[in-house]
Parts: C-alpha cells; structure tokens; sequence
C-alpha cells in the first residue's frame, strides 16, 4: 500500500503567541516547533496500515528548511520517505492545499491522511481541499479506520457525539483525530534511520492565498478577575455574583 | 451589490441552532452590501426562515440528499452560489459545516475562512476576524474573490425579523449513485449528554479531582451532580483523559475542544497555557483550586480557594437552593 501522511510544523501548544512588528504574523523569536498534534495521529494510522498491509509510508510537509527536523521526526516514528516542499511564508489552507495536491499527484497514493486541523492555523480543510483538488472521497474527523479490499471503513465523529459510518473506495483522503490511535514516540533504531534517510527538498510553487491575512491582533483582554474567598464558605456569595453580577443563571 | 448564501444546516428535521446563527450573520452582511440573504438548506423544508432573515429560501430534497456527503454537498453549495452570483458563502462552523465548506471552497476556487467570531465590512469588502493558535491571536482575513466561511457556533445572534418566504424546490445535480462519501449509518452519542462544544454551560475537572476509580469517586460523582443541578456538561483537562478518567470527546484546550459558554466552571485544574486557549473565550469564568497561585485564577471572573472535595457539594446546593427554591 502506498501511504501519504501530510504533516505541518507548528508552533509547540505552549508557544506564547504574539503579534509581530509587521503586524501580520507572529513573533517568531523564542518559539519552538512540533509535528501539529493531530498529525501524529495521523503518521500512526500511517503507519499500522503499512504493519498491516505491506507497502510504505511517505510523509509530506510544506514549510521552511527547518522543518526536516519533524520530517525526521516522523521518519523516526516509522515513516519511510519524505518529501519537503520548501516555502518559508505563511499560507492559507488553499495555498497550501493546491501545493500539497501538485505534488501528490506526482506520487503513488492509495490514501492520504492529514491531521483534522493544525493546531496554530486551525482550518481543519486542508485535507477536504486536497480531496477536491484531486477527485478523491474524503472522510474527516476520523475516529476509527479499517481498510480491506481496496476500501476503507471509516467513522467520523459529528455534531452532538454522533458517529457516521462510511465506506469509501481507495484511493481516499482521511483526516485523523485523536481516539483513532495512540501515537508511538520514536525509538532509537528510528532516530538512526532518520539519520540516513535522505530528504529531498523542492520549492513549493504555492499559489497566491485564497484568504490573505490582513492583520494579526493580540485576544481582547479579559477584565479583572476575583477571588470570592475561601473554602465552602464562599459558595453563597460566588452564587450570588453568577447571579446579579454576572447574570449569568 | 451582492448576495449572501447561506447554508442553514438542519438537525432531526429542524433547523439547527447554529444555522440559524449563520442566517443571522448573513443576513446582517447581506444588508450591509445591499443585497439580498439566500438560504441554502438540503433535506430540509425551509419553512419560517424569513423571519430567521432569508429573503430566499432554496430547498434541495430527495433521495440523493438523504444522507449527508461532503463531496455532494459541496457541489450544490457551489453550483447555488455561482447561480445567485454571490459574493459571500456562509455555514456555521459545525462538524458538518466545517467538513464540506473546504471542499465546496476548493472547488469554486477560493480559500476558505474557518471558524470566524466576525464578519464585517472594510472598503466596502467582507472582512472576517477568526482566532487562531487556540485563541492566543486572532487574525482578519479578506478573501481575494468569493468570500468562504464557516461561523463559530454562539458567537453570532439570530436574526429577529424579516417577512415570510416560500421556500423554491431547488433539484440535486447527482443522484445518490454518483457521490464519492456517503453516510451509511449513524451511530448515536451517549443518550443524553450534552456535548461540551455545543453546552451554554460546562464544568469541566482536573487532576485535583484525583482518580474515580479510588479516591476520587466522590469527587466525580460531585462533578455530575453539580453538572446535572445547573444543566451543564462536564469538560475535562487533558491529564484527566490522557490518565483515561473521562473519555476523550471531553478534553477542552488547544489540542480538545474550543468552548465558549456563558458560563465555565473549572475544578481541580491548574490552568495550563494550553487549557486556557480552549475556554477562554467563555463569558464568565469561575474556578475552584486549592492553590491560591494556580494560574486558572489569572483567567477566572470569580475564583474560590479551596478543595474541591468540599466546595464542589457545598456549591451544588448553593446552586440548587438560588434555582429550585
Ligand atoms: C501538545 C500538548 C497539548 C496539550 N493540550 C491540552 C489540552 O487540549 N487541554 C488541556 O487541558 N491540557 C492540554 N495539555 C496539557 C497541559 O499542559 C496540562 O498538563 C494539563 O492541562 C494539566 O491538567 P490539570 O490542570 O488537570 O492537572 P494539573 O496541572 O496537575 O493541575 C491540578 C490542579 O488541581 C489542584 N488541586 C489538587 N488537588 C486539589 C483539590 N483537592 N481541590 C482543589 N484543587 C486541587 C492543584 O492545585 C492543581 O492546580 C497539552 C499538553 C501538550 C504538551
Ligand atoms: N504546510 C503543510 N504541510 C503539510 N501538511 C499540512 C500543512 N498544513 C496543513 N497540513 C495538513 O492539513 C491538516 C489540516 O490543517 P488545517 O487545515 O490548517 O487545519 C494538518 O493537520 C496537516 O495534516
């Protein structure tokens, strides 16, 4: 089975965003990278479907140079190949969605899995774009995968806890959520591979944004809180705030 | 002059809350550009959405739209929007809106503005505000054509005025044969439990509750009856569900659900950098800890230093006497 895993590289969820001078994106100094957490999910999938059926997994990113140490990373965890699409701009889902699916159309693909959303630009599209893009089926929001016969089972976690079942034809593109697995970290025989696999590097010939960012601004502060008081003492004077101050019960 | 489409998502026959929110905003940005709100709405009537702020009301029903699929979906959101030449797209940011409004962007051609909080006007243009990096930043973005976008659940009103409209029967462009995703089954959540995402009020526990499965049973239990007296769900920290305490539908954060209910109660939470990007744009923010210095305090409207074992009860029937007498 020919596996494609689309990762990012996003900011570390512990990362102090901020505003930078030109007003549009975010400070980069002092800030750390990760593989965006639902990627993970998604180089696991990735990767149990290769343990399971045979084949390989080859992961793709968009992002700067800089971002070979995930790709690695995600080598480590069992990936095969990688490809890095070299871009050292911000891009809207659209922008990026046209890139990816440029290249995924140069490469074997039985599935293609993304994380259902980034955890710093937070579109959960990508994937669906992709799938556009190329005339595939998409399923998103993934939960649980069983792939058999040229065919994946798939349920998607919709509005309200619900779970819709589908099946879909391969080649499709899945987005993947936390509950489809349990990510495995990389072990030291990864690490070393990781070492050794070559990553190749191509510009990403993104196209201009869909949706350009204007401006990037700081939340509205939240006004001043209180300390009501202490221990179960406080809870009638709390109630009473919640409900004339607040006015919120 | 330019129309708005929007897609007004229905639940079990009825228009969804959420949808009607969309419609609202729609309607709101329609007058602004001066022009009309369409609404777009698949196996569902339509009726009375004039009064929610349709001035147009298409239906799309029939056995190719009985079950929900992204790519068919998608293809009637572009087809309509191309036949009233619109100059924005709207769909509330629910786990169907969010699914095929990509799509249906992808295929006109266009980006898409994901989980808005604000649509408005600049230099005659729709701008839409959107947070990103879990709340931490917000951006605007201004779309190069069509604007795209899906809108954050409860931050935008219904509208609360507007003349009846007959909703016009609108044909699918495929038949159920045709579709690449279709949904086969649908499996039903927990009966009963109200969705953190979608509730007007949560409380959500932390470590500080400890384990349910030993000291902490009565903890937890506290937590659902607390939960229960003021009809709110129950969140959870990601410590809580990564120790497998709650299942993980209930972890709120960066990496869980983004909640903004009226009200936000949390227990036993510390307040990582990383919950705080989920909850806070909640309203009002109330939190219970032992430590005075948690960081959950920097953040809370209303805080009370204590332990949860004794707050927690002694707040339920606070609760309980200002509700039920
Ligand atoms: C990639 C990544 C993503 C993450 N995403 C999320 C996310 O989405 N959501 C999330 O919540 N976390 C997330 N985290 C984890 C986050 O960093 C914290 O570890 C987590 O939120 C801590 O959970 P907690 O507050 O329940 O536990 P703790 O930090 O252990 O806090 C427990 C609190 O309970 C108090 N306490 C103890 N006993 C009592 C008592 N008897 N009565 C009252 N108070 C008491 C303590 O004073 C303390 O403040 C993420 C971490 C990473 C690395
Ligand atoms: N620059 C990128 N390179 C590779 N994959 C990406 C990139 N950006 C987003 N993705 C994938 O698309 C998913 C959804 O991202 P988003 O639409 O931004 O929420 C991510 O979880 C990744 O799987």
């Amino acid at each position: 089975m020919e596996i494609l895993v689309c990762i990012r590289r996003a900011p570390t969820t512990d990362a102090r965003i901020k505003p930078a001078a030109d007003g549009k994106n975010y400070d980069a100094a002092g800030i750390n990278y990760d593989i965006s957490e639902y990627d993970k999910f998604a180089l696991e999938a990735g990767i149990l479907l290769k343990e399971q059926h045979g084949g390989k997994v080859t992961v793709l990113c968009m992002g700067p140079s800089a971002a070979t140490k995930e790709v690695r990373t995600a080598i480590a965890m069992g990936c095969d190949e990688a490809h890095l699409l070299v871009d050292d701009q911000f891009h809207d889902a659209w922008a990026t969605a046209s890139a990816l699916a440029a290249k995924i159309r140069t490469l074997p693909h039985d599935i293609v899995l993304f994380g259902w959303s980034s955890v710093d630009n937070q579109s959960a599209g990508t994937g669906q774009m992709v799938a556009e893009l190329l005339g595939l089926p998409s399923v998103s929001v993934a939960v649980s995968m069983e792939v058999a016969d040229g065919a994946a089972k798939i349920e998607r976690l919709a509005a309200g806890g619900k779970r819709e079942k589908y099946q879909v034809r391969l080649p499709a593109v899945v987005t993947c959520q936390k509950g489809l697995n349990k990510y495995r970290s990389a072990n030291m025989k990864g690490i070393m591979a990781a070492k050794k696999t070559n990553v190749p590097e191509t510009p990403a010939n993104a196209p201009a944004d869909g949706v350009a960012v204007l401006r990037m601004m700081p939340p509205p502060p939240r006004k001043e809180g209180k300390i009501v008081g202490k221990g179960p003492e406080a809870v009638n004077d709390l109630v009473r705030l919640l409900r004339d101050e607040a006015k919120v019960i | 002059m330019s129309d708005v489409l929007v897609f007004v998502e229905y639940a079990e026959g009825k228009p969804a809350k959420a949808g009607l929110q969309a419609l609202g905003a729609g309607s709101r940005l329609a007058a602004e550009l001066g022009g009309k709100a369409v609404a777009l709405v698949i196996n569902g009537d339509g009726a009375g959405l004039g009064p929610k702020g349709a001035s147009r009301v298409l239906a799309v029903n029939g056995d190719a739209v009985k079950a929900y699929s992204p790519d068919g979906y998608a293809r009637i959101a572009v087809d309509q929007a191309k036949a009233i030449n619109a100059g924005a797209v709207l769909a509330s940011a629910t786990p169907m809106g969010k699914d095929f409004m990509a799509r249906a962007a992808a295929k006109a051609g266009c980006g898409l503005a994901a989980d808005c909080t604000e649509l408005k006007l600049e230099g005659g243009k729709p701008v839409a505000i959107r947070p990103v990096y879990a709340g931490k930043a917000l951006i605007a973005v201004q779309a190069a054509g069509t604007l795209w976008a899906t809108l954050r659940q409860n931050a935008f009103a219904e509208a609360t005025a507007g003349a009846d409209v007959a909703p016009e029967a609108v044909k699918a462009p495929f038949a159920a044969g045709d579709l690449l995703a279709v949904v086969r089954e649908i499996v039903e959540g927990v009966r009963g439990r109200l969705d953190v995402a979608e509730a007007e009020v949560v409380v959500s526990g932390g470590r500080g509750l400890k384990d349910p499965a030993g000291e902490g049973k009565q903890n937890w239990q506290n937590l659902e009856k607390l939960a229960e007296t003021i009809g709110a769900a129950v969140g959870a920290s990601r410590a809580v569900v990564d120790a497998g305490w709650r299942p993980h539908g209930d972890q709120v954060g960066q990496t869980g659900k983004t909640v903004s209910p009226k009200l936000y109660i949390a227990c036993g939470i510390s307040g990582a950098i990383q919950h705080l990007a989920g909850m806070s744009g909640s309203k009002v923010i109330v939190a219970i800890n032992k430590d005075e210095n948690a960081p959950i305090f920097k953040v809370a409207d209303y805080g009370i230093v204590g332990t949860v074992e004794e707050v927690v009860p002694a707040l339920t029937e606070a609760f309980h006497r200002a509700l039920h007498g």
